[in-house]
């Protein structure tokens, strides 16, 4: 008995969080060998886990801004559209005006700021609903990714393509292919591009004045303002960080299919917010942390592995899926944090 | 002295309440546009169709047409964001999981033979039945899981038109019964187009609702203060779900309507981005969005009026595709100048207009 109320004690001084972030990375251990046993081959191979990674990078991005305005107490659905803008914006300057690498990631990071900036200033200092401001900014950006060019094309230029195909070794991990040669696992620049602005934003949200100001403010606004943060100011650079990590993800996810199209990205904004949720980030906010999304966006990009293995891969398959699981995910925190705060 | 302090109030509340003139002005400012660009585009003329019937033609005509479905919608998504305080935003998905649902049962087994199986009004129900089911889904989460509108709509967003082409197995059945493609055209020897009818009767089916039930009272109350509704007695769940489910019966209408146009379905595109129209006639309408007080009357004229813009943007050759950066920039605008800081600037800045000219003439 008494053992039990320590026990329990324990569990409540976890934040809910913390909580939620373990069941989601025992969930992915959990489903990651149960793949293994069930579909031996694919997933023996370390390849397959690091093929997870370089599919899902410019996601693991996406998710990492969401995370932030999430913590902040807002959300961002305008990241696919921004993410499907910027491809297309790089792959008209590139192909048609001869821009040059760099120029490109500049010109993504500049299309993301511009959204941010926006978006930030109307819901911050305006006041306007986040959610009306960034719908209406998903709308937006597909619908100026027509007006920039209407047809899908892919990028020819060789010093683009030689850069997207650069494959990085993972030392010692590998498999043995039919030959008997031994390969190195690889990953894309991407999956770099990503890890660094993962650690950065997790540095940020954990270590960092500003940081811990987003997790006041989402948590509640009153008391945030009260403590002397600039509530508006926090929930700007929320939105300023989410719309700069949608240009940054937005040219990861260029990189990665090398085209500009209006389809690019779709539906990317709902994995965005999937992975976070997953990952345990209150959606009313003032909780949340980057691991726990990046295991969600690996545990959503490992569970439609799964559905394709099983050889349900028609296209709605995917869809339904990650709906199933967000639902799940959703109404798990909800009675979660619903029980918890009873037992408080 | 009293006259005019009450005549000054009056101009104040002309810019700042009276929900019905922002789509009146609204309206006012497309129907001058088009008669400056080219008058010709109010011409109605009798013309007829192919099947020989006299009809009526012309862009007002297909304005009042096209844009039933959307004044429809309006109608279920002014009460869910009154008493919800967000938005569904599963409304086009919704119409392809219905549409789907009313081909599989009008098609039964035999999807090419363009012969319905079974009689109209049974697949109809059905139909109604997969919208309120999903309404259903949709209320329960935001309900009693108490998840934001938004986000919870987000599941069926996602999952909406997959399941729809789930439920027909990705094919696309064709049917070409002219009793059933009346709905969407027209009925022999009426000029005017079905989907207009059905609206009216939608129009004086909710009219009816709020009028003579204490819906309208119930779903304001809900939305203005949650807690002060459950103290009085009115459990706002049981509201909230109420106005998800009369949300999918609308999207059920609409999804008879579209379905009985196009003849078929395609998944991926029916009623594509419908929920942003709706939602933006919604904010059109001066509803606000976060819950509360609405006007329905202005809703539906608000519906009519983004039609209208639509006719007109297509009339100046815009491509359907880029239709949404010039909606998403009228949402922008409208949303902007409905909030409550800019309001509050404007306001400050007519009363320092009008001020000194009262103490002028007080003096």
């Amino acid at each position: 008995m008494k053992i039990k109320s320590i026990h329990k004690k324990r569990f409540c001084d976890l934040s809910d969080s913390t909580v939620l972030t373990m069941i989601t990375a025992a969930v992915f251990v959990i489903l990651y060998v149960f793949a293994m046993i069930v579909f031996q081959k694919g997933f023996l191979k370390p390849q397959t886990f690091f093929n997870l990674l370089n599919a899902n990078a410019a996601l693991m991005i996406l998710s990492c801004g969401m995370t932030v305005v999430m913590v902040a107490g807002g959300i961002d659905i305008s990241v696919g559209g921004v993410s499907a803008l910027v491809t297309m914006c790089c792959a008209v300057f590139i192909d048609h005006h001869g821009g040059s690498f760099a120029g490109a990631a500049l010109l993504a990071l500049g299309i993301g700021l511009a959204f941010g900036l926006v978006q930030g200033f109307l819901v911050a200092y305006l006041e306007i609903q986040p959610f009306i401001i960034t719908l209406a900014g998903m709308f937006f950006a597909r619908g100026m990714t027509t007006i920039v060019c209407e047809a899908p094309f892919n990028v020819q230029n060789e010093d683009f393509v030689r850069i997207r195909e650069t494959r990085i070794n993972v030392p010692f991990l590998g498999s043995v292919n039919k030959n008997g040669i031994f390969i190195n696992a690889y990953i894309e620049i991407g999956v770099i591009v990503a890890l660094l602005t993962a650690a950065a934003l997790f540095f940020l949200l954990k270590w960092t004045r500003t940081g811990r100001a987003f997790y006041a403010v989402g948590g509640n606004r009153q008391s945030a303002l009260m403590l002397g943060i600039n509530v508006k100011q926090t929930v700007f650079l929320s939105h300023l960080i989410c719309g700069l990590l949608a240009g940054i993800g937005g040219f990861v996810y260029f990189m990665r299919v090398g085209s500009g199209s209006a389809a690019n990205a779709a539906g990317a904004e709902m994995n965005a917010i999937a992975s976070a949720i997953i990952g345990g980030t209150n959606l009313m906010g003032g909780a949340g942390n980057i691991i726990g999304t990046l295991l969600g966006t690996l545990t959503l990009a490992l569970m439609q592995n799964i559905v394709s293995s099983a050889g349900l891969d028609q296209a709605w398959w995917t869809g339904i899926t990650i709906a199933v699981m967000l639902c799940i995910f959703l109404i798990v925190q909800s009675v979660l944090i619903a029980v918890r705060k009873k037992g408080k | 002295m009293m006259a005019q302090d009450r005549s000054k109030r009056n101009f104040l509340r002309f810019f700042s309440g009276k929900q019905f003139l922002i789509p009146l002005a609204a309206l006012l400012a497309l129907v001058i546009f088009n008669l400056i660009a080219d008058p010709e585009f109010f011409r109605v003329t009798l013309g007829r169709n192919s099947a020989g019937d006299p009809v009526l033609a012309g862009n007002l005509i297909s304005i009042l047409d096209n844009g039933s479905e959307l004044a429809i919608l309006a109608i279920g998504m002014t009460l869910v964001t009154a008493a919800s305080g967000g938005q569904d935003i599963s409304a086009g998905a919704v119409i392809a999981i219905c549409g789907s649902a009313l081909l599989r049962v009008l098609c039964g087994s035999d999807l090419t033979s363009g012969q319905i199986q079974s009689p109209i009004i049974v697949a109809f129900l059905v139909c109604c039945l997969a919208g309120m089911l999903c309404g259903a889904f949709n209320g329960a989460l935001v309900a009693f899981f108490r998840i934001q509108p938004m986000v919870a709509t987000l599941i069926l967003f996602t999952a909406g038109r997959s399941i729809a082409a789930w439920i027909n197995n990705n094919e696309l059945p064709m049917v070409a019964d002219s009793t059933f493609a009346s709905f969407g055209g027209y009925i022999k020897g009426v000029p005017m187009p079905t989907p207009f009818f059905i609206a009216l009767i939608c129009f004086a089916a909710v009219w009816a609702l709020l009028r003579f039930t204490s819906l309208g009272l119930y779903v304001q109350s809900v939305g203005i203060s949650e807690k002060t509704s459950r103290l009085n007695g009115l459990d706002p769940r049981i509201v909230k779900v109420g106005v998800f489910v009369i949300m999918g019966l609308c999207c059920a209408v609409a999804a008879l309507i579209k379905v009985s146009r196009l003849k078929t379905i395609n998944y991926s595109i029916i009623a594509k981005d419908i929920e942003m129209d709706a939602i933006l006639a919604v904010a059109l309408g001066g509803n606000p969005l976060s819950g509360g007080k609405f006007r329905m009357s202005s809703s539906i004229l608000g519906a009519y009026v983004i039609q209208f813009l639509t006719t007109t943007l297509y009339k100046f050759d815009v491509q359907s595709d880029a239709l949404s950066a010039y909606k998403a920039a009228a949402v922008i605008i409208l949303v902007v100048l409905s909030s409550p800081v800019v309001r509050e600037k404007l306001m400050k800045l007519l009363r320092s207009f009008s001020e000194p000219e009262t103490a002028g003439k007080q003096v």
